[in-house]
């Protein structure tokens, strides 16, 4: 099974991010990336799919030049080879523009089976995959927990909300939306690290994709960033650990009265 | 009826869900604010109480695409006989909740329309012809402003709770009920949708649990969950999680609190290094006292805590343990 898994770069969760100068998106600058989490686990998912059932793994990212970085982590972890797609036309595009980019690769790649994290950290989208079903003409499913290989066939366990699933069949080739907790993604280790640098990297630009100016025209924007206000109805206990143990123990007993 | 408002009610085997209530409040605020007419659609089979009920709001119009093939959801099912809703009727706005169906199958659904959809929204505002959506990005930290950018039709989900079930308003007359025939190619459904169904009993009912201290990945490893554990302990309380420590695999599923875990409502909810993610607030927000220990003062987790402190749990933790345990014995 040949199975394409699409990577995003976005902002380190424990960095501290600071709105641009003219606040319509974070500054680049000075955070650190990192594969979105969900990618981890799709990524994963098709290394395990591949271990069983044979095949290749090809990562697929879009973005600027530090993206590489997430894909050769990819290579690093086992996958087969990577394509990032790299145009100074490709910046903020929306889900729909990105999803267009992406379907044009992944018809050049035709895989059988397409990963994708279910959401980006970054701008929440929540779409990219089932957009890009749709432009491929692919059967899909979201919010991934397990997968079962089958004959020309998958068999995919969705996960609904307040704890339900649902186990559905889906014709190949198909896109899968993986949730995070699907399985236990790996650490690259010391000799897939030195076997990535001699694995295939093609970078593609939006002539190569065959892509047009349509194809890529935001169909939405963002306008404006900005921190979300506080309602202040919380109540700050301030002072050293100690002291604000005591506070807080005395809070809740006698305020809260729930010890 | 001239170019409006859809939006899809979801139900559940025939019952509006709540998700379906807040999007009606959305589709009825907008309607009124922009001067739209106002069309329900919801599908699936023998759908007359649910009509009936949803005729009963404010709104001009209610409409069932009722096929047998519409029964149970399928992604393609749905994009199918909505695409063909809005074509025939060329609505200005399609609105959603941004539930787990919506996501499965309205991006599907703008994308064939050439469109883009404006997920996950909070709230709107109107600046002339201008409508402005506010939504979330990295997780909360922030909020966008966001436009449609060329022709309609637009399409909006909200996030649960933007808009409240209860402020549906009610109708002067019951709305027009219209019945519309949906043709569905038999080879339109490929995948085959199982029977819905939850993991074996949970262990770990935390919905009567009176006190919970809930760890988050400030905890930083599986070594330091002891320290929870013994807050926990001083407290009485149970030990709950944020999902990505259920993830790791750190603490059993059932343990975690959040739209895809549990709902709990105890007395005392002690967040450690949670950040408060909209999915992880859905399922404590009915706590009736919320500590937050977080060294982050801007994370979302404050706008739901009763006393919040900034700080770092490692430190904070270890006199918490011994004052707790000071105040109980005196
Ligand atoms: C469809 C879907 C369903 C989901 N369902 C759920 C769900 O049911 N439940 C759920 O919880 N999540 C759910 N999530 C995930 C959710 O979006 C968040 O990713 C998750 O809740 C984040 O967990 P966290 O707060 O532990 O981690 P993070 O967001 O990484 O936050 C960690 C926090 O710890 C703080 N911190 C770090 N170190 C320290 C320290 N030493 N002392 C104090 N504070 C510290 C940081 O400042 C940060 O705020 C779901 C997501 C999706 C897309
Ligand atoms: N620029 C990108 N490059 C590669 N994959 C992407 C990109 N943007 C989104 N994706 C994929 O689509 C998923 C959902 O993203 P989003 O729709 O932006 O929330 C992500 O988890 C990725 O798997």
């Amino acid at each position: 099974m040949k199975i394409a898994v699409c990577l995003k770069q976005v902002p380190a969760r424990d960095g501290v991010l600071r709105l641009n100068a003219d606040s319509t998106w974070v500054r680049e600058d000075d955070v650190s990336f990192e594969i979105n989490e969900p990618d981890i686990y799709a990524l994963e998912e098709a290394l395990r799919l591949k271990e069983k059932e044979g095949g290749e793994v090809v990562v697929c990212t879009l973005g600027p030049e530090r993206a590489a970085q997430a894909l050769k982590e990819a290579l690093a972890k086992g996958a087969d080879r990577a394509i990032h797609l790299h145009d100074p036309a490709f910046q903020n595009l929306d889900a729909y523009a990105t999803a267009r980019a992406l379907a044009a690769a992944i018809r050049q790649a035709a895989p059988d089976l397409v990963l994708t994290g279910l959401q980006a950290d970054d701008d929440g989208f929540a779409q990219t995959g089932v957009i890009l079903a749709e432009m491929l003409g692919w059967a899909h499913s979201t919010i991934i927990m397990e997968i079962q290989a089958q004959e020309r066939a998958l068999k995919a366990k969705r996960e609904l909300e307040g704890g339900w699933f649902q186990w559905i069949e889906i014709p190949l080739p198909a896109v899968l939306t993986i949730q995070s907790g699907i399985n236990k993604p790996r650490y690259a280790t010391l000799k897939g690290i030195l076997a990535a640098k001699t694995k295939p990297l093609q970078r593609l630009g939006w002539k190569e994709l065959g892509l047009d100016e349509e194809a890529l025209k935001p169909r939405q924007k963002i306008t404006k960033v900005f921190v979300p206000p506080k309602s202040g109805k919380v109540e700050w206990l301030e002072g050293t650990p100690r002291e604000i143990a005591q506070r807080l123990a005395d809070k809740l007993k006698n305020e809260a009265r729930v010890i | 009826m001239a170019a409006g408002i859809l939006v899809f009610a979801e139900h559940h085997q025939g019952k509006p869900t709540r998700a379906a209530w807040e999007a009606l409040a959305a589709g009825q605020r907008l309607a009124a604010d922009l001067g739209l007419s106002l069309t329900a659609v919801a599908l699936g089979v023998e759908l007359s109480p649910l009509l009936a009920e949803l005729a009963r709001t404010k709104l001009d119009e209610v409409i069932a695409l009722e096929s047998p093939t519409l029964e149970v959801y399928t992604p393609e099912g749905f994009t199918s006989a909505v695409f063909q809703l809005i074509e025939a009727r060329q609505p200005r706005l399609i609105i959603f909740s941004h539930t787990y169906q919506a996501r499965d199958f309205a991006p599907r659904l703008a994308a064939r329309r050439g469109r883009a959809l404006i997920s996950d929204c909070l709230s709107y505002r109107r600046e002339g012809e201008r409508l402005i959506l506010i939504r979330p990005v990295f997780q909360g930290k922030f909020c966008a402003e966001t436009e449609f950018v060329g022709e309609p039709p637009y399409f909006v989900s909200f996030q649960a709770g933007s808009f409240r079930e209860d402020s549906v308003e009610a109708g002067a007359v019951p709305a027009r009920v219209t019945h519309q025939a949906v043709t569905l190619a038999a080879d339109t459904i490929r995948t085959r949708p199982g029977e819905v169904f939850r993991e074996a009993k949970q262990a770990v009912d935390l919905s009567q649990a009176k006190a919970i201290v809930a760890v988050g990945r400030g905890i930083k490893g599986p070594e330091n969950l002891e320290l929870a554990r013994k807050l926990a302990e001083a407290l009485g309380a149970e030990l709950g999680a944020s999902r990505p420590i259920c993830d790791n695999g750190w603490l059993s599923m059932d343990r975690q609190i959040g739209s895809s875990g549990q709902t709990v409502a105890p007395n005392l909810y002690l967040a450690l290094g949670i950040s408060g993610a909209i999915q992880h607030l859905v399922g404590m927000k009915g706590s009736r006292t919320v500590v937050a220990i977080n060294k982050d003062k801007e994370a979302p987790i404050f706008e739901v805590a009763t006393y919040g402190i900034v700080g770092d749990l490692f430190e904070i933790v270890p006199p918490l343990i011994e004052e707790i345990i000071k105040a109980k014995s005196a």
